[in-house]
């Protein structure tokens, strides 16, 4: 028996004989794996970058530009991920708690359209916006905070539904959500007849003006790694996820806990509608679609489990990050964009056989 | 009547045509540890789901903790103070000990509703504690169940129990998946529990266990109670033959 540092405990398990633990089996945790994943790949098109382009795809190679990293590549990678990515952040409590939510890219897509519509200029150029969804009731130049509250009510609503439905009709997660995805997508095509909504306030412009959505992506990840690590409300997601029955035997209320986790997952979603739509300067009804499933592959390639009860926010963000590198990858080797969605198929089902030998690794190991 | 925890009277619950518990009669004393057996099918964990809520009883009357009690659900039971080892665990594999133990009671820092922040720090005592009191090992506090031996995740569940319980607490065959070893310590753990006199019922097949643990054996046959016997005043071959209905006991039962 190795001594440490709770030597007292692990003294005592002498007395059952065959059953003392061993530290040393401990499994790494999952997020350290898919970290480790994240560096290869970046090595990988490093050295590949270096043999065949005689380029670098990390560092920097400009002499009039300072720095040890290529900067303006590293800025691309994490931007072109962040808004999916807060999408990831609901859709990875939601898997966590043993669901699954294909709604949220249909959530974005009728969120942008709805929330942009109060956020219009009454004039572009001298003339009236020819965009403006409420012209005649004069609902223009609206402060910030109206697109930002008809965008959380309607990500709330839409969850809110999705969470409602599991939880009380008992239907299963897949079949709620994608009656929400299809409606949803219907709701986002039929709020302007399939015309796009344009010319934001400056104000509203400004919440994706930049750097802001990573800024935003980030700030919500660190929050809710919090909020799923030290609260009731993280601790009781893994134990439904982990053992739904036994969660219900020791008192949580779970069909509650499953509204609130649709619910939140639905307000992340519209949230990417906000920084979507204003980073773009305009929503149309197709925005979105297939963000549903780069969120769930984030997740899982992150080492969130499908069957719930394990993953974490961090272990999310990084499998975010793998997204991005691979896409910032063959654009830097010069391949064909085709490629990407072949290699990102892989690589999402990839990650669920590595889970799943795993998982089957642990079971024979106990 | 004070000293009385459990009480039932004509408990009766049928599925249907089947008569799988009739008129059981049954108390259970503060410190006394009472098992039940019985063959297959003999009514013992249908004894056992009505007591605890799991199921509504078709007919009798229950007193637990000297008041008359209907529970609708597990929940209300335990909250009453009965608590129970279920056969299936009931144990979330991916959590590790401290919240499985304190799974759905939290100890909470600052409450914020569902968002409430988790005191850990006390919980981890606490667990300890709970560890200590009961005699469980468990090597490693902060590992998961789902690394646990049979006979660790077991030891858990009891730990659970012993841990709130309570005024009662419920074991329906908890060494039933258990190697040599892992018995002896989960029968150790029942000891630990008589010393420190907590009202225990104990649902076993096993003869050996049963008489070097409890006060009083209780043997169902039919969905019938028929004998309740103090362990001095009986042997193995008289338990078996009351399971298998060589003896009846109809006589003894009155004089109980």
């Amino acid at each position: 028996m190795r001594p440490t540092e709770e030597e007292d405990v692990s003294q005592t398990s002498h007395g059952i004989g065959g059953l003392s633990y061993d530290a040393k089996k401990r499994p790494w945790p999952a997020e350290f794996n898919v970290f480790l994943a994240l560096v290869i790949l970046v090595g990988a098109f490093e050295l590949v970058g270096r043999v065949f382009l005689g380029d670098s795809f990390l560092f920097n190679t400009r002499e009039n530009v300072s720095g040890l990293f290529n900067e303006q590549r590293l800025q691309i990678i994490i931007l072109q991920v962040s808004i999916v990515g807060i999408i990831a952040i609901g859709v990875t409590q939601v898997i966590i708690c043993g669901g699954i939510d294909l709604s949220s890219g249909s959530i974005v897509g009728a969120t942008a359209m709805i929330a942009m519509s109060f956020a219009q200029v009454a004039t572009v150029n001298g003339n009236p916006n020819p965009k403006a969804m409420f012209l005649a009731q004069g609902w223009t130049d609206l402060p910030v905070i109206v697109p930002l509250l008809v965008a959380i009510g309607c990500g709330l609503f839409a969850g809110l539904i999705n969470g409602l439905l599991i939880a009380y009709t008992r239907i299963p997660p897949f079949i709620a959500t994608l009656g929400m995805m299809v409606t949803a997508r219907g709701i986002a095509k039929w709020w302007s007849k399939g015309q796009p909504i344009s010319f934001p306030t400056d104000s509203f412009a400004a919440i994706g003006k930049g750097l802001m959505p990573v800024v935003i992506f980030i700030s919500l990840a660190l929050l809710f790694q919090l909020i799923l690590t030290y609260t009731k409300y993280g601790k009781h997601c893994y134990a439904i996820g982990s053992n739904e029955d036994a969660a219900r035997m020791s008192g949580i209320k779970i069909a509650n806990h499953k509204v609130l986790v649709y619910a939140i997952a639905g307000i992340l979603a519209a949230i990417a509608a906000v920084v979507l739509s204003s980073k773009n300067l305009t929503a149309q009804a197709g925005m979105g679609v297939m963000y549903e499933l780069d969120a769930i592959a984030m997740a899982v390639i992150g080492g969130v489990s499908l069957s719930g009860g394990r993953g974490s926010i961090i272990g999310t963000v990084i499998g975010s990050l793998i997204f991005g590198v691979i896409i910032s990858g063959f654009t830097f080797l010069r391949l064909d964009a085709y490629y990407q969605e072949m290699v990102k198929g892989v690589i999402i089902v990839g990650a669920v056989v590595l889970d799943q030998w795993r998982q089957r690794r642990r079971a024979i190991g106990a | 009547m004070s000293d009385i925890v459990l009480k039932t009277e004509n408990l009766t619950k049928h599925y249907g045509g089947v008569h799988a518990l009739q008129e059981a009669n049954f108390e259970l004393r503060k410190g006394e540890h009472v098992a039940i057996m019985g063959d297959n099918g003999a009514g013992k964990s249908t004894f056992v789901r009505q007591i605890t809520g799991v199921e509504q009883r078709t007919d009798g009357k229950i007193w637990f903790d000297g008041k008359e009690v209907n529970f609708a659900g597990p929940i209300e039971a335990r909250e009453a103070g009965i608590e129970t080892v279920f056969q299936n665990l009931a144990l979330a594999d991916d959590l590790d000990v401290p919240s499985n133990l304190f799974l759905g009671r939290e100890k909470v820092l600052f409450n914020l509703g569902p968002f409430s922040i988790l005191d850990r720090k006390a919980m981890r005592k606490a667990t300890e504690a709970a560890l200590v009191r009961t005699a469980v090992k468990i090597p490693n506090l902060s590992s998961t169940i789902r690394h646990m031996s049979g006979g660790q995740r077991q030891c858990v569940a009891i730990a659970r129990t012993a841990t709130f319980a309570s005024k009662l607490i419920i074991m329906d065959e908890p060494t039933a998946a258990l190697g040599v070893q892992e018995t002896a310590q989960v029968e150790n753990i029942i000891r630990t529990l008589k010393e420190n006199g907590e009202p225990l019922i104990l649902v076993s097949h096993n003869m050996r266990q049963v008489f070097d643990l409890v006060d009083r054996i209780v043997v169902f046959r039919r969905g019938r109670i028929v004998a309740n016997l103090r362990k001095q005043d009986t042997d193995g071959n008289d338990i078996v033959a009351y399971i298998t209905g060589a003896k009846t006991g109809q006589a003894e039962l009155q004089a109980a």
